[in-house]
């Protein structure tokens, strides 16, 4: 090995942001423009609705032809309303008689709604419903900086603000329970009481499916614990994920792990965190996207006290900057989840057990170990 | 539509006097430039250079990655390439070591182009229509034909949740009906699906199907979409001609989607060919292959979050993409349409199933993690196996005679009904089969990759086996459009890494014995005589710049191409895997019990010196 080093180094991958006070931003995005509620510097609580629209409405397909006996070309004549005109459930919207009456059919709307489209081609008269109206929250209590015109807003806050891994379920509010003594402790089943409904459970190094699905039998509004298995995620939800892109199950309660699947000790920094916010209100979200726009799960704790905008913005997750001394975390085997320090970040790519040369990093492990590891394995954190 | 300034005509682009020629790819996370010069009259791969992709917030601007990538090359090169005023590239080269002649490049940052395509009848419209976005290079988020089982408004409420770039609509047969068509157009406009990136543009359709249906199309979809009109897909049922389709999607892809999504305009303004979709880069190389060789070719571009399969069989190519199968961002779902057991079986040790869920899980949730220790690799290059063989399925589907045409049949046919439903793939017809994608380019011994290749595969006969050196397929695929000859040259002497020829036999003997003889007369003047038993791997060694002929003379239960025990000769290549005699029988069978398979998979990996022993004598991890 060459003596080369490296006085500093990036981290490939970014660390997760575990702050006692950041300055939160959140864009709350109608799905089609609409209508904002609020304006430039009004304060929101989580529950203030901020924008809504109305999504266009059902489409139900009629064979009006078929059911009138006639050809689709000759539908049009047989139409007694035409696109665009409203209807109500049970009108009738098209009717056919021949032999001074003898043969009658017609066709009557199933529901409310307007003539959409009729087709000569394919004798189709397609209704639409009622428009389906659709509101977002503001989902953290803060102040209204930015109107998007007819698509949302931007809030901010003064927060608590805990990144997780990986998460299941959307956006909840709950207060912070803590139900382990330590970020060693597993989170058992008989940690599980009535004293959970409506809160944010936070256990320590590992979860069960067990302890998920009474968690969510008493009521709890979200988990947050260092690993579970992969497994249990499946049992949990009843299917298995495949891809890393999550937030919309069909779950009444929210589940994030800090650290990674398995049995891993919470982190230290987060476990305080959290334990210093005992009682407090959080607004959490398991939505988790890997790819392409990464997107964490998230814990939230609003400062009410503190005014976000003294705070510094800060737009990218700190990343790089490593060098002797930082403090890091191994995120692969064989030392998957242990916390260490850079020792060495030396130049010349090295092989490693896999026989492939890779850039590499020494670290000193918690025991005094010295061992060297790709420098992917690695992510900057404080512990 | 968005009118582009072109700046370039490329048709009077005079290519035998270009010096210089810089090819970008700005993929989902890393946006890789390569670049290339003419030396001693040769076209060479001169350097890379890398750096992360910028489409999203906060730069939303894809030329920042890409300025930095090039300014690797040029820190590398020391060849000035960036305008100063930051507006481009330098064009054309000025010597000196400044600017390039050519500047091309492909894409697939932000999820590249995504589609969804709908017809009449499933097996026949629709299926043609997904074979043409496929052949475009799209992710398929959906195919829609009246008969796939869902009634109307769950059609519609699926359209809705989509939010694909471009949808390409097909249906009927000149002169045949247009009531059907005509409806799935309805369902569309019902729909109103609307476009991923940003919300005051309208969605662009093709529309491939039957001409007389057109003025009723644009009636009903006309004043609502981004209406574009081709030739019908299948204008008889005999016939598919998707040319047309795709053309029009690449030129949408460019002039619609690209200009739409955030952050990509500059890069439509600098470049002098049209971008590409990265996977049609890709397919577009393996189609030059096959060409310029005169060989049916099999490639796969194992990604981390996709599987892409192409196929150039006879000259026809398809391309398949399995979006939710790779090693990274994917793996999970490897794992879940493979399932364990089948991970598990190409391993020689024993691994608890719960950890080897949460391995896995935690390379999905850290994507950019490499394995360090053995079993880990192991382990990725299981899965790889895992997600090309389910790659390869799905393109089969695809990769098949036209349905819906009426054949003459005779009695035997009648007996053999079921073959219309295959595939007219025949791996013992297949000379070439190639792999791209970070695992395959970097396994640490060359052998791991042609042992995934051939197990994923399953190769018969006479194969010959490369992989990418380092990404650059795309890049030349998308220069094959420009300039094929230099594209070819850069391609066979500095992108291919040939990992060697395999002779596989077909079939299975009822006894243990010598299932075939080989012999190999090498470039230096001598010969080598192999024989392989029944149920091993065996290979004799022959170097990558190295070609020779064999003779293969298979037992009477096994064929290599010429039928049951009959003798075979060919050229081979050679490469890391030499010529590799894989006489284990196809189907490959792999025991049911632990023990006996893990004996087997040892036997196979000393074989070929495929993995470091200390990891063979490990039995549980």
């Amino acid at each position: 090995m060459s003596g080369k080093e490296s006085q500093s180094a990036h981290a490939y991958t970014p660390g997760l942001r575990v702050t006692p006070l950041f300055r939160v931003r959140k864009t709350r995005r109608l799905p089609i423009p609409g209508e904002v509620l609020v304006k430039e510097g009004d304060k929101v609580n989580y529950d203030t609705i901020v924008a809504r629209t109305n999504l266009p409405g059902d489409i139900r397909i009629i064979s009006a032809a078929a059911i009138l006996g006639v050809e689709p070309d000759e539908l049009m004549h047989y139409m007694l309303k035409k696109p665009g005109d409203p209807v109500k459930k049970g009108e009738v919207i098209a009717k056919y008689r021949a032999f001074f009456g003898l043969i009658k059919s017609e066709v009557k709307s199933p529901v409310d709604g307007y003539i959409e489209h009729v087709s000569e081609v394919t004798g189709q008269v397609i209704l639409r419903e009622p428009p389906i109206p659709i509101e977002i929250d503001a989902y953290v209590p803060g102040i209204v900086t930015k109107v998007l015109p007819r698509e949302g807003v931007i809030i901010e806050c003064a927060a608590t603000f805990i990144e997780g891994i990986f998460g299941i379920g959307g956006e909840r509010h709950g207060e912070i329970y803590i139900a382990v003594k330590s970020p060693e402790e597993e989170l058992t089943p008989d940690k599980i009481t009535p004293e959970c409904e409506g809160k944010i459970v936070v256990g320590g190094s590992y979860a069960s499916v067990e302890v998920l699905k009474k968690a969510m039998e008493y009521g709890a509004k979200g988990v947050v614990v260092g690993g579970v298995d992969f497994k249990d995620i499946s049992d949990f939800l009843g299917y298995e994920i495949g891809v890393a892109i999550t937030g919309h199950e069909d779950i009444p309660m929210t589940v994030i792990i800090t650290e990674g699947f398995g049995k891993i000790r919470m982190a230290k920094k987060t476990f305080n965190l959290l334990k210093e916010n005992e009682g407090e209100l959080a607004a959490i979200n398991g939505a988790t996207q890997i790819r392409a726009g990464v997107i964490r799960p998230e814990i939230i704790i609003p400062k009410l006290e503190v005014n976000p905008l003294e705070l510094p913005i800060e737009e990218e997750v700190y990343v790089g900057g490593m060098q002797p001394g930082t403090k890091i975390r191994v995120i692969r085997a064989p030392y998957f989840g242990a916390l260490a320090k850079v020792v060495k970040l030396p130049i010349p790519l090295q092989k490693v057990e896999t026989e492939s040369p890779v850039r590499v990093v020494e670290i000193e492990l918690e025991d005094g170990r010295r061992v060297i590891v790709p420098r992917a394995n690695v992510e900057l954190f404080e512990w | 539509m968005v009118a582009m300034e072109r700046r370039y005509d490329l048709s009077k682009l005079d290519v035998s006097k270009m010096q210089v020629i810089l090819a970008t790819d700005v993929g989902s996370t890393t946006t890789k430039a390569r670049f290339f010069k003419k030396i001693n009259g040769h076209w060479r791969f001169i350097c890379a250079g890398e750096a992360p992709t910028t489409v999203e917030k906060p730069f939303e601007d894809v030329t920042m990655g890409l300025r930095n990538a090039i300014r690797e090359v040029e820190e590398l090169t020391g060849h000035k390439i960036l305008r100063d005023d930051g507006q481009g590239i330098i064009i054309p080269y000025q010597g000196e070591n400044v600017g390039v002649d050519l500047y091309v490049s492909t894409s697939s940052a932000g999820g590249g182009l995504q589609m969804m395509v709908a017809g009449v009848v499933k097996t026949m419209t629709a299926e043609s229509a997904e074979r043409a976005a496929l052949g475009a290079g799209a992710i398929v988020m959906d195919v829609m034909a009246i008969d796939d089982g869902r009634p109307p408004h769950k059609k519609i409420e699926r359209m809705r949740f989509l939010r694909p770039d471009m949808i390409l609509l097909a249906g009927g047969t000149d002169g045949g009906t247009i009531k059907h068509v005509v409806e799935m157009a309805e369902l569309i406009r019902a729909a109103e699906p609307k476009p991923r990136f940003g919300l005051g543009y309208k969605l662009p359709i093709v529309y491939a199907g039957n001409k007389d249906a057109r003025e009723h199309i644009k009636k009903v979809l006309g004043d609502k979409f981004e209406l574009t009109i081709v030739d019908n897909i299948r204008p008889v049922l005999e016939v598919e001609v998707v040319e047309p389709a795709r053309d029009a999607i690449h030129r949408l892809f460019m002039e619609h989607v690209m200009a739409h999504a955030p952050g990509y305009h500059k890069l439509t303004e600098w470049v002098m060919a049209p971008v590409m979709p990265t996977p049609a880069g890709e397919g577009m190389m393996f189609r030059t292959i096959a060409r310029m060789w005169r060989i049916n070719v099999l490639g796969v571009g194992l990604g981390g979050a996709t599987t892409n399969v192409y196929s150039v069989y006879e000259g026809k190519f398809v391309r398949t993409v399995s979006a939710n199968l790779g090693m990274s961002y994917s793996i999970c779902n490897v794992l879940k349409e493979a399932g364990t057991k089948n991970i598990m079986r190409w391993l020689p040790f024993r691994v608890d199933e719960k950890e080897l869920r949460n391995r896995l899980a935690n390379k999905m949730i850290r994507p950019t993690t490499l394995p360090q220790t053995l079993d880990d690799l192991m382990i990725e290059h299981a899965v790889a196996r895992e997600a090309i063989r389910l790659g390869f399925e799905h393109h089969k589907q695809l990769a098949r005679g036209l349905r819906g045409v009426q054949r003459r049949r005779t009695i035997a046919d009648i007996f053999e009904q079921s073959l219309e439903e295959e595939t007219y793939i025949d791996m013992m017809n297949i000379q070439l089969v190639g792999g791209t994608g970070g695992l395959l380019s970097h396994t640490p011994r060359r052998v791991q990759a042609a042992l995934i290749l051939i197990d994923a595969f399953q190769v018969k006969g006479v194969t010959r086996l490369m992989c990418d050196s380092i990404f650059m397929m795309p890049h030349l695929g998308v220069l094959s459009t420009v300039y094929p000859e230099a594209a070819m040259e850069i391609f066979e002497r500095d992108c291919i890494v040939k990992l060697g020829t395999c002779i596989a036999l077909d079939g299975h003997a009822k006894k243990p014995g010598p299932a075939v003889k080989v012999t190999a007369y090498l470039p230096d003047g001598k010969v080598v005589e192999k024989v392989v038993n029944y149920g091993e791997i065996a290979n004799i060694p022959l170097g990558d710049e190295e070609t020779a002929k064999v003779i293969i003379e298979p037992s009477s239960d096994f064929d290599v191409g010429m039928g049951k025990g009959k003798k075979r000769e060919a050229k081979v290549w050679g490469g890391a895997g030499g010529i590799i005699i894989d006489a284990r029988g196809r189907p490959l069978k792999l025991p049911e019990d632990f023990e006996t398979r893990r004996k087997m998979l040892i036997s196979w990996f000393k074989a070929l010196n495929a993995y470091p022993e200390s990891i063979l004598e490990v039995e549980e991890i």
